[in-house]
């Protein structure tokens, strides 16, 4: 009973295929599950778009949406059947096919990237023995789809807004593969159903998710502040601030494209919270072994939408980092601290076991951060001031 | 330590998150216009001219002096007098206005209407919901938009309502007296002089009418 | 408490030459910010010409809000210009017009009943702290923080608008103070409400303070940015938190001692740094200044009149001469010069805004910053429109 629940997309799937003759099933099945994906991740797309408006009103002090449907939850349809009627604009001396295709790489190449998520039990939709590194190659080209947009709208505000959204989401690639790689290192395997089956394992019915290690818990700290700049949010959203020069990269968008773009974004969210899910916080596996029969893919997105949850707090709270700052911090923070990273998590495995290497790790860890912190704040001259009142 | 300044902003907002599911502090709007927050007494939006009694031409207070119109500052009333007379609430003969009319869309509710009129006749109103599709005439007020009860007043301005009554009560019974007072005079001996023609007091310049 | 020993130094002109020269070849990248823009507290415009990310020129462009307000007042009464005074800055509007009746209480020689100086002072300082609330929450939001600590403030500032409502009649276009004390009398249930209200500020400034003062990207961000120099500051007459976050001590509130304020104790806060986490600072500490006069004010208040017995409203004919009447407002120094000629409309009628002089000094602190600086520089000065237009 509890495996059929837990596998029942699977044999859903299987029984469908089973209507066609055998030549047709494999073709089938891929099709199928895509046409699922498809279906899920939109809707996920709109339910983390009224979870922020909600959120960000709750945090200010005010109710967000409350109008279309029971607390406001077709407010993202109406937004999607706005933006379908809106006017599309493309300007006379843009590049028309590049201006085009732009939005429509952005959302091909994320959906991409989730075809190699496991989203449960047997639920990986392309199991590749090199998952992580196919995942990676679609996020870069999310990139791709950045310049083309600031590019093709012949406007120099435009591209000085792609250029600068370039050049932060190129700098905090190297951090973001830099914190897998450590979790690749342990596992010894570059496919995402060997890292989640590796933390699928229980000691005294707590799990061996990556994060509750040392070098676990700084990678994914590295990791989450990295897909934070990678994916354009706050507090690194400064290529499409408001209140800076202009909209950036998409000024010349409206209507769907913009949507479009604005969908491209949340199902980059939502496909990186899937990543860092799956290399630390164990995929689909349950947090206490107890708690085996609630559907693995339950926990994926349950664990998904928490990811997307933080997301909305930090951008509801933090202000956004300058151009410079963001780059500095990148080069010459998160990068030297997840080299080192790399050798705490090394040292972890060889120091054999005992409770010793995990003071020591985490000792070192510390360390270098509050140094570098120090270094860093002091060298800037910032830092809490006290004042003095006139006589 | 870098980042615990972060994480302090991160608990301020999310302990206002969770607080505005219980307490009222932290979740401060209303859902307008099924639920309206309860209308301050003082508050003013436009005037609107006070009459006695049930009909509202006969009991108009206003004598139209025209004082109003000259002190309003964007110059939004436009008074025409009358030609003939109408008793007001002490018997005596006044003026009325023919026309009386405010433009509510140059109107700013500065109130100096109110503080300098002698006769409390106009007062400021709390109707804000006053959009009208009609962009020049539907915001022009006539008199007869503008005439509104005492008991209206009492209702939206309870305090000062009462202060005002009991000014012109006030006003009256020094009237009627010194009506008595010349008419006993009258009735004595014919020689004596003759009582001076009654003039309603007005309010003493620099008291307040709020 | 004496007053400051300024050195006024003389200077070439305000046409010098750029500070910065454009490293690089290509030409400058011309850009206006505004009229439309979503940081510009208003309709104004910068014409900012870039290098790269570095601002070689700047100019500011105003007017679009100009209404007139001095040459209409020369056309009508004294008391019809007090409503128009509201306009002017209008978040703070109750210190508008407390300036406005204070030029004029010098004009004619009047005298203010104690009651009313308390409750001016009251309203006064309660003005102050939902400016500087404000100023705070819109720098942040300007800084990309969406609005949440914006929206804190405005909390605040609603509980205070209501006292405002009840007290004055409207919520910010007040008219409430006359020539010679106030237009109403606080009844006691009033200054029940507005103890309770000041009872309830302390904790909001702590969670604002936590909010802010240590956040690191904050810090980052606005700590090094934007920096006038005290001798600058004084030479183009900045006044206000701007001047006292650039180290100079100097309140009109302790200089002049107008009103009764040499009678309530509160410090001056001054800056070391001149930059703009300084001046938000500043604002910040004087907000809890603020607070401290206010419970001393309240406790201390006398029972009486709240306007002169002899003053007139209509006919008001002010004998021929001139006045100056300047208050601490909580932009700079805020100041209205009435020149009569005994009749009953002022000869002439000028108004010292604090933003627009606080803006010609914007130029040089831009000069050599990023551009995306510039929001956060402008910000910091806080000016609003209304009172640099006017």
């Amino acid at each position: 009973m509890i495996a059929t629940a837990d596998q029942i997309f699977v044999l859903l799937q299987h029984w469908l295929v089973s209507f066609l003759p055998a030549v047709l099933q494999p073709v089938a099945a891929v099709l199928l599950s895509v046409v699922g994906i498809v279906a899920v991740f939109p809707t996920l797309f709109a339910l983390a778009v009224w979870m922020e408006r909600k959120g960000l009103g709750r945090m200010q002090n005010r109710l967000g949406p409350n109008r279309v449907g029971p607390f406001g939850l077709l407010q993202p349809i109406a937004d999607g059947i706005k933006s379908l009627t809106k006017e599309d604009i493309v300007p006379l001396s843009a590049d028309a096919v590049v201006h085009f295709m732009a939005p429509v790489v952005l959302v091909v190449v994320v959906f991409m990237g989730i075809a190699v998520l496991p989203i449960g039990r047997n639920m990986t939709l392309v199991s590749m023995d090199s998952g992580l590194l196919f995942f990676f190659a679609m996020g870069a080209s999310t990139e791709l789809s950045v310049f083309m947009a600031g590019w093709s709208s012949r406007n120099k505000y435009s591209l000085l807004g792609a250029m600068r959204g370039v050049a932060q989401m190129i700098s905090y690639e190297v951090p973001l593969l830099m914190s897998s790689v450590a979790v690749v290192m342990i596992t010894g395997s570059l496919s995402l159903d060997k890292i989640v089956a590796a933390q699928n394992q229980y000691t005294w019915g707590l799990p061996h998710w990556y994060i509750f290690t040392p070098w676990g818990l700084a990678a994914f700290v590295m990791f989450a502040i990295a897909a934070t700049a990678e994916t354009n949010r706050s507090p690194f959203d400064l290529p499409e601030g408001e209140s800076e020069l202009v909209a950036g990269y998409f000024t010349e968008y409206s209507g769907f494209k913009f949507a479009l773009f604005f969908l491209g974004e949340y199902v980059g969210m939502l496909s990186i919270s899937g990543l860092g899910t799956t290399l630390f916080l164990g995929g689909w596996s349950a947090p206490f072994s107890i708690l085996g029969f609630v559907p693995s893919w339950i926990w994926f997105f349950a664990k998904v939408m928490l990811s997307i949850c933080v997301f909305i707090w930090v951008r509801g709270t933090l202000p956004r980092m300058r151009q410079d700052q963001l780059m500095n911090f990148a080069w010459k923070f998160v990068l030297p601290l997840t080299l080192l990273n790399l050798f705490v998590a090394a040292l972890l495995r060889i120091l054999g076991d005992g409770w010793q290497r995990w003071a020591l790790c985490s000792a070192i860890l510390l360390l270098a951060y509050g140094l570098m912190a120090r270094i860093g704040m002091y060298r800037e001259h910032i830092g809490p001031r006290k004042y003095r009142y006139a006589e | 330590m870098l980042g615990e300044g972060i994480l302090k902003g991160l608990a301020e907002t999310a302990r206002n998150f969770a607080g505005s599911f219980v307490s009222a502090d932290r979740l401060t709007t209303v859902q307008y216009p099924e639920q309206r927050i309860a209308p301050i007494e003082a508050t003013r939006d436009f005037p609107f001219l006070v009459y006695d009694g049930a009909d509202w031409e006969a009991g108009l207070r206003c004598v139209a002096c025209q004082i109003c119109e000259k002190e309003c500052p964007p110059q939004c009333i436009y008074i025409v007098k009358s030609t003939d007379k109408k008793p007001d609430y002490v018997g005596k003969q006044q003026f009325y206005p023919a026309r009386f009319d405010i433009d509510i869309s140059v109107c700013m509710s500065c109130q100096i209407c109110v503080e300098v009129c002698p006769f409390e006749a106009i007062k400021m109103d709390t109707e804000f919901e006053l959009s009208t599709t009609d962009r020049f005439g539907g915001l022009l007020h006539d008199r007869k938009e503008l005439a509104k009860s005492n008991e209206h007043y009492h209702k939206i301005h309870p305090t000062e309502a009462l202060e005002v009554d009991a000014r012109l009560a006030e006003e009256k019974a020094k009237t009627e007296a010194k009506a008595k007072a010349a008419a006993a005079k009258a009735a004595a001996p014919p020689g004596t002089a003759a009582a001076a023609p009654q003039k309603p007091v007005p309010a003493a310049p620099g008291e307040t009418t709020a | 408490m004496s007053a400051v020993d300024l050195k006024l130094e003389r200077t070439e002109g305000w046409n010098r030459p750029p500070v910065v020269e454009p490293d690089g070849e290509g030409e400058l990248l011309e850009v206006a910010m505004g009229p439309h823009h979503p940081s510009t507290h208003g309709v104004f415009r910068m014409d900012v010409a870039l290098d790269g990310e570095r601002v070689i020129r700047l100019k500011p462009v105003f007017g679009y809000l100009h209404r007139n307000h001095e040459k209409l007042a020369e056309g009508m009464s004294y008391l019809g210009s007090m409503p128009f005074t509201d306009r002017l800055d209008y978040i703070c509007p109750l210190t508008n017009n407390w300036a406005y009746a204070l030029a004029v209480e010098k004009l004619t020689g009047q005298q203010v009943p104690e009651r009313a100086e308390y409750l001016r002072v009251i309203l006064g300082e309660l003005t102050r702290v939902m400016n500087h609330a404000s100023a705070i929450g819109f720098l942040i939001q300007e800084m990309g923080a969406s609005g949440t600590p914006l929206m804190y403030a405005f909390k605040e500032r609603e509980k205070v608008l209501d006292l405002f409502e009840a007290l004055t009649g409207a919520r910010m276009m007040v008219n409430y103070m006359r020539f010679g004390g106030c237009r109403v009398d606080a009844t006691e249930s009033w200054l029940a409400g507005a103890r309770k209200v000041v009872a309830g500020l302390p904790q909001f400034v702590d969670e604002f303070e936590q909010l802010l003062m240590t956040n690191e990207i904050l810090m980052a961000r606005t700590q090094g940015v934007g920096i006038l120099r005290p001798e600058l500051a004084i030479n183009a007459g900045v006044t206000g938190p701007m001047l006292r976050a650039s180290g100079v001590n100097y309140d009109i509130r302790k200089v002049d001692g107008y009103g009764i304020y040499n009678r309530f104790k509160f410090r001056v806060p001054l800056g070391e740094h001149w930059d703009v986490y300084d001046r938000f600072m500043i604002r910040l500490l004087e907000i809890r200044e603020s607070i401290g006069i206010l419970e001393q004010a309240l406790k201390d208040i006398p029972t009486g009149p709240v306007m002169d017995p002899k003053a007139k409203i209509r006919g008001f004919r002010p004998k021929p001469g001139e006045a100056y009447g300047r208050i601490e407002a909580p932009k700079g120094e805020l100041g209205f010069y009435l020149i009569s000629d005994g009749g009953p409309n002022p000869y002439r009628y000028r108004i010292r805004p604090p933003s627009l002089i606080n803006l010609t000094i914007l130029e040089d602190m831009c000069l050599g910053q990023n551009v995306a600086d510039v929001v956060l520089i402008f910000g910091s000065v806080d000016i609003v429109l209304g009172e640099v237009d006017r």
